[in-house]
């Protein structure tokens, strides 16, 4: 017994030497790292800072945690997911053709490379610069954060939808030809009921992440509750800094639940 | 949803066996009804108009155009920034990632058998993850002053959360079998969960860390916006100055690393699933 034992054990892949010298690769990596961690000077103000923002959590500002006006806490979180909504909803209207064209089961080769290439460079441009560049378009205020949103959901929404319809099954839109199904009945039969579930799951879990991308538009002017959160910080105002986290932490925190049972629910009935 | 079934009967049909089947009416109308709902009140609350998108859409072309052709002279000057953010991405992704696994053993509720513990972690978890990195980052130059610290305590936190929530995830899902018999044998239960759960989870945590990595190099860019230090420092500052060519090579060089480091992950990731 204790013989196959060792036999089956000397059968195990030695790979000792490719963890070594993973970890000698790793090792090499973080020491060049350094420097990253320079420009620390902690000083006792640093200390004072913090234990002020952790009073301002615990002891929020409530007349603008539970305000209804403008500027209430309430009125940002609606502000912040009307964003998200929009932004979800436009980007997923420029991703769906563009990812149709971008997969190598509907078009050749060629076009998928140029596609692609464009979908990424869309995606490298920091989401601060086309709020920048979309406040010339829109103005300041929460419209530029909506266009923001959906130019920079595109490329996540459009790789995910990409996948999607690489899966297709050809199959079943081959047995639809055989019935003599026209072109609209094979979308409605044989295309839809295949990508739809996908493509809604894709479009909430974006939706969830950008919410939380929509809370740092507020630095370039482009609405949400991160404007207010930025000026509560710089002017050291920490009790309306901890009633904006606050606000933050729930609406994250509802809706991440939410959008987890819902795509749960799509995904398998 | 039982009142809108009720307002709605279900259609039923008699098949050719005697059998008798019942099709509730479509939800369709009811989800496209709130649908409707949802995108009036935002764009309400927005201020969105596909009018004004479309008569001044050109500000939006005419500042890209500005950005071309790009400052190739400013190149010396930006790889020095670009390097830094790529070693602050680095070194956060990596602690982050380290940090993440006890904690994920401990949030997971097949390995540690404590609904306290498990319910405390997860809810710490969650409390980072809520914070937007460039909050954290803000905040955390005032702790620790400006420059890369701060933005690398800022990826730092960004990947822990992540990581963490993912793996804890992909843990309790793990085939528990081998385990059970090593600690039935007598195994203790940190040897047994080094010898059969950690190959498990292994693959899986390895490509979440790349994969936040991968992300932190995109994300370690606009990090400067608040003086974390990197790249996004001397954007910030070339677009305060209105130096959109030069603009244009800091997107270019950033986007050349990008390319590079998804490229390189991607291949790993490949590899170790």
């Amino acid at each position: 017994m204790n013989k196959k034992l060792e036999a089956v054990l000397s059968k195990e892949p030695h790979r000792g030497l490719q963890y070594g010298i993973t970890v000698i690769i790793l090792l090499i990596l973080l020491f060049s790292s350094t420097p990253a961690l320079g420009g620390a000077h902690m000083t006792s103000k640093g200390f004072e800072i913090g234990r002020n923002i952790l009073t301002g959590i615990f002891t929020p500002d409530t007349s603008l945690l539970f305000g209804l006006g403008d500027s209430g806490v309430m009125y940002l979180i609606l502000q912040t997911i009307a964003i998200a909504f929009l932004g979800t909803l436009v980007g997923a209207i420029i991703a769906v053709p563009l990812s149709f064209i971008s997969a190598t089961n509907i078009v050749p080769k060629p076009v998928v490379v140029v596609t692609r290439f464009i979908i990424m460079a869309i995606r490298t441009v920091p989401s601060l610069v086309y709020g920048l560049m979309f406040i010339r378009v829109t103005g300041p205020g929460p419209f530029a954060g909506v266009m923001t949103l959906a130019i920079v959901s595109i490329g996540m929404i459009s790789k995910l939808f990409i996948e999607t319809i690489e899966d297709l099954d050809e199959g079943i839109l081959e047995s639809l030809d055989a019935f003599g199904s026209t072109l609209f009945q094979k979308i409605r039969y044989g295309v839809l009921p295949q990508l739809g579930p996908d493509f809604i799951s894709i479009l909430v879990y974006r939706f969830d992440m950008n919410l939380r991308e929509a809370t740092i538009l507020g630095l370039v002017g482009a609405g949400g509750i991160g404007a207010p959160m930025i000026f509560a910080l710089s002017a050291y105002h920490w009790h309306q800094v901890g009633a904006i986290l606050i606000g933050l932490f729930v609406l994250v925190f509802v809706v991440e639940i939410l959008s987890d049972k819902l795509r749960h629910k799509i995904l398998r009935g | 949803m039982s009142w809108y079934d009720k307002l709605f009967e279900a259609e039923s049909y008699t098949l050719t066996n005697g059998k008798k089947v019942s099709q509730k009416f479509t939800r369709l109308p009811l989800i496209i009804m709130l649908f409707l709902i949802a995108i009036t009140i935002s764009v309400w609350v927005t201020g969105f108009s596909v009018v004004t998108l479309f008569t001044n859409f050109t500000g939006f072309w005419k500042l890209f155009g500005s950005m071309f052709p790009p400052n190739w002279s400013y190149f010396p000057k930006i790889w020095q920034p670009l390097l830094m953010t790529i070693q602050m991405s680095f070194i956060g992704s990596f602690f982050g990632a380290l940090v993440a696994l006890p904690f994920a053993i401990l949030a997971a509720n097949n390995v540690t058998n404590n609904r306290v513990i498990n319910l405390t972690i997860r809810f710490i978890l969650t409390v980072v993850r809520t914070i937007p990195t460039l909050v954290s980052a803000l905040i955390a130059t005032y702790i620790f002053g400006l420059g890369t610290f701060a933005g690398t305590i800022a990826i730092f936190l960004f990947s822990f959360s992540f990581v963490g929530k993912q793996l804890f995830e992909y843990i309790e899902t793990v085939n528990m079998g081998a385990y059970e018999a090593l600690v039935a044998t007598g195994a203790n239960p940190s040897r047994a969960f080094v010898t059969t759960i950690l190959p498990q989870i292994l693959p899986t945590y390895l490509s979440t860390s790349l994969f936040a990595f991968e992300g932190n190099v995109r994300y370690a860019a606009i990090l400067g916006y608040v003086g974390a230090g990197g790249i996004g420092m001397i954007l910030n500052e070339k677009i305060g100055w209105r130096e959109f060519q030069s603009v244009g090579m800091i997107l270019l060089a950033i986007f050349i690393a990008v390319i590079i480091i998804e490229t390189v992950s991607q291949q790993l990731r490949k590899y170790l699933s």
